[in-house]
């Protein structure tokens, strides 16, 4: 099928079927022939990496669903029985489990990445925003779907972030019982969660599937930022992009099967397996690791309002990104003062991510505030400030192809782009 | 740099997992035990683990029940199946309606989950002083430090310190938060007389009934450690081996 014409027919089965419905000549183009750039890095891993995590965790949420119960007299229970006595149940229920918080690693690393390479701007502002789009589902589901064990922290963390719309004014408690589906977190709220944590995974897909088509509009970026400019300059998808996705699946599945198989429990609290118990409130509440850097943000402030507010804003400052931003040069590589800002902010997220966990007393209160001083001064202040006054550098290459040959033969670096 | 950097920050990530899950303040630090089931190759004792179930049975099934477990599981530590059929009988529990729409008791079968120690809540209140005894099935995952803590609780009795303003029918402990309890130390030396003669010390008894309530929380653990090891082993190959594709078609790209 190699140079395939719509109005010629191939021989075989394969070829009766793609001139009636040119679906493979559609993967020859997307998966095969695709040009693209010729020295990403293995930053570019993350985006098939998030892929497959996505249908890691519909296949066991399904094969999950066929066994849990959502009801708050036999969550708890039904999620017991998954794991003692479904074969394979206690496999499937701590990939998925586990697999959440790889998603987020995985996504959050293919975030910083657009970040430090300028992923984001020109031409890819759609493609960037549909990712944004796919982190706020993401959020949704995984918040959603740690409801469902029905365990302590499951109730008390909806029952925390649920009311965090009541200090809305006005409509506030009116979101609440909306939400709830009654007057407190119950078996309505149970049911509804577990509806939508089915449903929402779909609407990744569909969004992910948009991810795509925007992705090969203009094709990858790559480290040095630097448009495509010949053929010098890129590579066929396949078999060069295929096979070092598979490298980078394996690797990621050793730390992913490390995770499952060594230390299930290593990311989650203990006290969700306590069944939930409305009466009793457990001595910290805290959500996944990957909404720390978030609630860090809410409890920095004093006002519930405001708190909820920046929250929120956190994640949809990124959607104004391509506007905040409007340097003309993309890498980090080459914009050594955004490059210092960039890394101070992966620090700041950390630090946000560590108070997150921390009691919101004393000097953490401080350093939360400091921090998402900073987050937002990254996006609102640096940014935009840094697009007027930093220098394009001189050192910006004129095409891929020439900045990997100069980098082959300057033994004196010890950066090299290509691995 | 960057790939370093990188690295350092998807370890600090992780990091935050192990800080939220042990976040809780002003504790004693446990007693660290090298259990058998710790590791990757890790292994229950299954002698251990039969006096364990003989400590629970005796000792701590008048409070705890066991609700997740079923008799037939007991096979995990390596009781037959006629053991577990006359066990089971030991117990009663209410079935039915009968034919007769008649609710009626029976002894327990194999298949049945392990029988409670009290016919519901309010009733296990009542028995101790308006402390709930928790079902202890899960115990082990259900608390930061997991056996250690349990072991460490066990062996944490002491007499109030002076200053101490102890509330009625509570006991000190080290390591429970707030260091007062309601469950008296449960095990003393030789309160079960063992059958394969180990000496049935406190610290014997609470090491064997820990590492039961190990296996009832985590039942699966040698299966899956052993999955474990086996897939870790494939994957590693395959890696080394894509490494090595990757590496040859790259060779001549420039
Ligand atoms: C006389 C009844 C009684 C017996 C026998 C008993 N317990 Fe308890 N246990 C309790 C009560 C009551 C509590 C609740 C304590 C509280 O809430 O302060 C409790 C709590 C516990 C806890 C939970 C501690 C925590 O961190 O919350 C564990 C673990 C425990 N018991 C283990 C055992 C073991 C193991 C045995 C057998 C060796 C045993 N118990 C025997 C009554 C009992
Ligand atoms: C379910 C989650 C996601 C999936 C499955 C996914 C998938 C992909 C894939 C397969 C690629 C191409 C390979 C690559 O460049 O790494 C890609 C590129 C991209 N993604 Fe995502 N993505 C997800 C989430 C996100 C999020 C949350 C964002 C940003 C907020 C984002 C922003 C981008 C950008 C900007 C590109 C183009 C990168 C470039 O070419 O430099 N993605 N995505």
């Amino acid at each position: 099928m190699k140079n395939n014409n719509e109005n010629q027919e191939q021989k075989g089965v394969t070829g009766w079927i793609d001139k009636r419905l040119p679906i493979f000549t559609f993967m020859n183009h997307n998966l095969r022939d695709y040009p693209t750039p010729k020295n990403l890095n293995y930053f570019w891993n993350f985006g098939s990496l998030a892929g497959i995590t996505l249908v890691i965790m519909i296949i066991t949420g399904i094969l999950l669903a066929m066994q849990y119960t959502a009801n708050t007299d036999l969550a708890f229970e039904s999620v017991e029985r998954i794991m003692r006595d479904v074969n394979n149940g206690w496999l499937l229920r701590y990939i998925h489990m586990n697999g959440a918080s790889m998603f987020f690693i995985i996504v959050f690393i293919h975030i910083f990445r657009g970040l430090y390479y300028g992923s984001y701007k020109y031409p890819r502002e759609i493609l960037w925003m549909l990712g944004v789009v796919i982190l706020l589902l993401m959020m949704a589901t995984a918040f959603m779907g740690y409801v469902l064990p029905w365990g302590q922290m499951s109730f008390w963390g909806a029952t925390v972030i649920t009311n965090l719309f009541s200090a809305f004014p006005i409509i506030g408690d009116y979101i609440v019982t909306f939400l709830w589906g009654g007057f407190s977190v119950d078996n309505p709220t149970l049911s509804r969660f577990f509806v939508l944590h089915y449903l929402l995974p779909f609407a990744i897909v569909g969004v992910v599937a948009l991810h795509l088509v925007a992705l090969h509009q203009f094709g990858s970026n790559n480290p040095t930022g630097v448009d495509v400019k010949s053929e010098n300059d890129t590579i066929p998808f396949h078999p060069y992009y295929t096979v070092k996705d598979y490298f980078g699946l394996g690797v990621f599945l050793i730390v992913f099967a490390g995770l499952v198989f060594f230390a299930p429990n290593f990311l989650g609290h203990p006290d969700n397996y306590i069944p939930a118990n409305p009466l009793q409130t457990p001595a910290h509440i805290v959500p996944e690791w990957y909404f720390l850097p978030f609630y860090a943000i809410l409890r920095a402030v004093p006002d519930k309002l405001l708190g909820v507010l920046l929250m929120f804003a956190a994640v949809l400052v990124l959607f104004f990104l391509p506007w905040l931003d409007k340097h003309k040069v993309r890498s980090a590589n080459f914009r050594p003062f955004y490059k210092q800002f960039y890394w101070l902010f992966a620090i700041d997220c950390i630090i946000l991510g560590w108070v997150g966990a921390m009691p919101a007393e004393g000097i953490y209160v401080l350093i939360a505030r400091i921090a998402t001083a900073y987050y937002f001064s990254f996006f609102l202040i640096i940014m935009p400030l840094l697009s007027k006054f930093e220098k394009v550098s001189d050192h910006l290459p004129s095409s891929i192809s020439s900045a990997v040959l100069s980098k082959k033969f300057d033994n004196s670096t010890k950066e090299s782009y290509v691995k | 740099m960057l790939n370093k950097l990188s690295i350092k920050i998807v370890l600090l990530f992780l990091f935050l997992g192990v800080n939220n899950s042990h976040s809780a303040s002003e504790k004693m630090e446990l007693i660290e035990q090298n259990w058998p089931f710790n590791g990757v190759f890790g292994r229950f004792d299954k002698s251990s683990l039969q006096r364990g179930y003989l400590v629970y049975k005796e000792v701590c099934a008048s409070c705890h029940g066991l609700k997740h477990v079923s008799y037939r599981d007991l096979t995990g530590i390596g009781l037959t199946k006629d053991e577990i059929k006359s066990i089971a009988g030991e117990y009663i529990l209410m079935d039915g309606p009968n034919d007769e729409g008649e609710m009626f008791e029976r002894e327990a079968k194999p298949s049945d989950k392990f029988v409670n120690p009290y016919e519901n809540d309010n009733q296990a209140r009542l028995a101790n002083n308006g402390a709930y005894p928790p079902d202890l099935s899960l115990m082990v995952k259900a608390r930061a430090g997991g056996a250690d803590y349990l072991f460490s609780l066990l062996n944490g009795y002491k007499d109030f310190p002076e200053d101490f303003e102890a509330s009625d029918g509570m006991y000190y402990n080290e390591y429970y938060p707030g260091k007062q309890i309601a469950m008296p130390s449960p095990i003393m030396d030789d309160i079960v007389e063992y059958n394969d003669g180990t000496d049935a010390t406190h610290v014997q008894i609470a090491r064997d009934v820990t590492s039961f309530l190990a296996w009832t929380a985590e039942p699966e653990l040698e299966e899956r450690k052993s999955l474990g090891v086996k897939t870790l082993f494939f994957l590693i190959l395959l890696t080394i081996m894509l490494l090595g594709v990757k590496r040859k078609v790259w060779k001549d790209v420039n």
